[in-house]
């Protein structure tokens, strides 16, 4: 099913997810401090190392910006993540690594330093993730913050964009760990349901990982790999991609071919931002916050 | 819905009576009767990239890589795929059967311009 804006906003009045679409607002600070309440951020494809003027004349500030934007939030979130594609592709080995130290050393420089990373096909596509791995640790991992039971699913390192069994088993293994009524919010790269085939925003076996989350009801996937955002639920599990922060992609198949969306020199960053979400005590929603990246710093 | 679309396309495979082998001899018991087209795939594109054939006659996609493993994958014709790996023949039998236009793509990441590594078959009636 796909959703639009004016269609998931309606759910504001069911309470199970509710989106809030915003721009320079800060969510974090407006709400009540409940004791479980807490924000995170989530920023994506970050793209270290593109090189293409027509399309980011700023390639190596974009990032620089986005951080001194999060570290500019009047409340700081709990945590970060990157939701995959940190680094651009290389094939020279040597030039990933350096890619990712230097984007490594950028992310340092947050206030926050509770980070947490996910693996883009840019970054782990050609060498089954072994140099993410050496920067950034674990492909997938689970982690616990305040009641909300995170799971990182890894569809970039198999380059067929697949999960694979093991995973899929390691992913069942572990909500068997939960009770069908936890909070589970899914970190993943490319999108678990089929985005769009074919221009490859989808993974391959992503409805086996849906059907294993399928029994639990409060399910909330968070993913990047689109370069915008897009909502979508399938059953009862909403799916929400963020903008990346290099260059933004077209909506699905609405043009011929896939190809960044050239620099607008009249809107300069549009459609490159990042996230906040806001989990509310102890219910099910999230508060989901857009920001762009500001301009002031151009 | 994820499902009901596995279904379709699985309806949609049997139907478009797609059939998929590789061999790394390059062995395959073709009907000589049948059309073979010869595709050669490498960074980041295939050659030829255009790909026109009759509607319900069978044709052969022979495909060999000059570099490294690529993909070709046809989402809108049953969602059909190969692996396309240096030194093997890769074969797809194709019988289409509507006319029309499909794209189809590298699905194995493959670098810099792994986005810009599609085709076109063009189904004519």
């Amino acid at each position: 099913m796909k959703m639009h804006r004016r269609d998931f906003l309606k759910l504001l009045g069911f309470g199970s997810a509710v989106l809030v679409l915003g721009r320079h607002s800060n969510a974090g600070a407006a709400e009540s401090k409940a004791q479980d309440d807490f924000l995170f951020v989530q920023m994506s494809d970050t793209h270290w190392g593109f090189s293409g003027p027509q399309i980011n004349p700023d390639a190596t500030g974009t990032l620089k910006k986005a951080v001194a934007a999060v570290n500019s939030m009047d409340t700081q979130p709990d945590f970060i993540v990157f939701t995959g594609d940190i680094t651009h592709t290389t094939d020279d080995p040597k030039e990933r690594r350096k890619r990712m130290a230097e984007a490594r050393d950028i992310i340092k420089d947050l206030k926050v330093k509770n980070i947490r990373f996910l693996a883009g096909e840019h970054d782990a596509g050609l060498d089954n993730g072994e140099a993410f791995q050496e920067y950034f640790g674990k492909t997938h991992y689970t982690f616990e913050h305040k009641g909300v039971h995170f799971i990182v699913i890894d569809n970039v390192s198999d380059p067929t964009s697949s999960i694979t069994d093991p995973q899929l088993r390691w992913l069942g293994g572990e909500l068997k760990k939960l009770n069908k009524n936890s909070r589970i919010i899914v970190l993943t790269h490319r999108p678990l349901f089929d985005l769009s085939p074919n221009w490859d925003w989808w993974t391959r076996d992503g409805s086996k990982a849906i059907d294993l989350l399928m029994p639990y009801k409060n399910v909330t996937v968070l993913y990047g790999h689109i370069h915008q955002e897009n909502h979508h639920m399938t059953g009862h599990i909403p799916h929400h991609a963020a903008q990346g922060l290099m260059y933004p992609l077209p909506a699905p198949n609405s043009v011929p071919k896939k190809a960044p969306v050239p620099w607008d020199a009249s809107a300069p960053y549009k459609g490159l931002g990042y996230r906040g979400i806001q989990a509310k005590g102890k219910t099910a929603a999230f508060v989901i916050t857009e920001y762009p990246i500001p301009v002031k710093n151009m | 819905m994820q499902i009901r679309r596995s279904i379709v396309k699985c309806a949609i495979a049997l139907t478009v009576l797609f059939v998929l082998t590789a061999y790394g001899n390059g062995a395959w018991a073709v009907d000589p009767q049948e059309k073979t087209i010869k595709i050669t795939a490498k960074k980041f594109e295939y050659s030829p990239n255009e790909i026109r054939i009759k509607k319900g006659v069978p044709v052969v996609l022979e495909f060999t890589s000059l570099d490294r493993v690529h993909g070709f994958f046809v989402a809108d014709l049953g969602a059909i795929r190969a692996t396309i790996e240096p030194g093997k023949i890769t074969r797809v039998r194709i019988v289409a059967p509507k006319a029309g236009t499909y794209e189809f793509h590298c699905d194995i990441f493959c670098g810099d311009g792994h986005d810009g590594m599609t085709g076109t078959i063009i189904v004519e009636e």
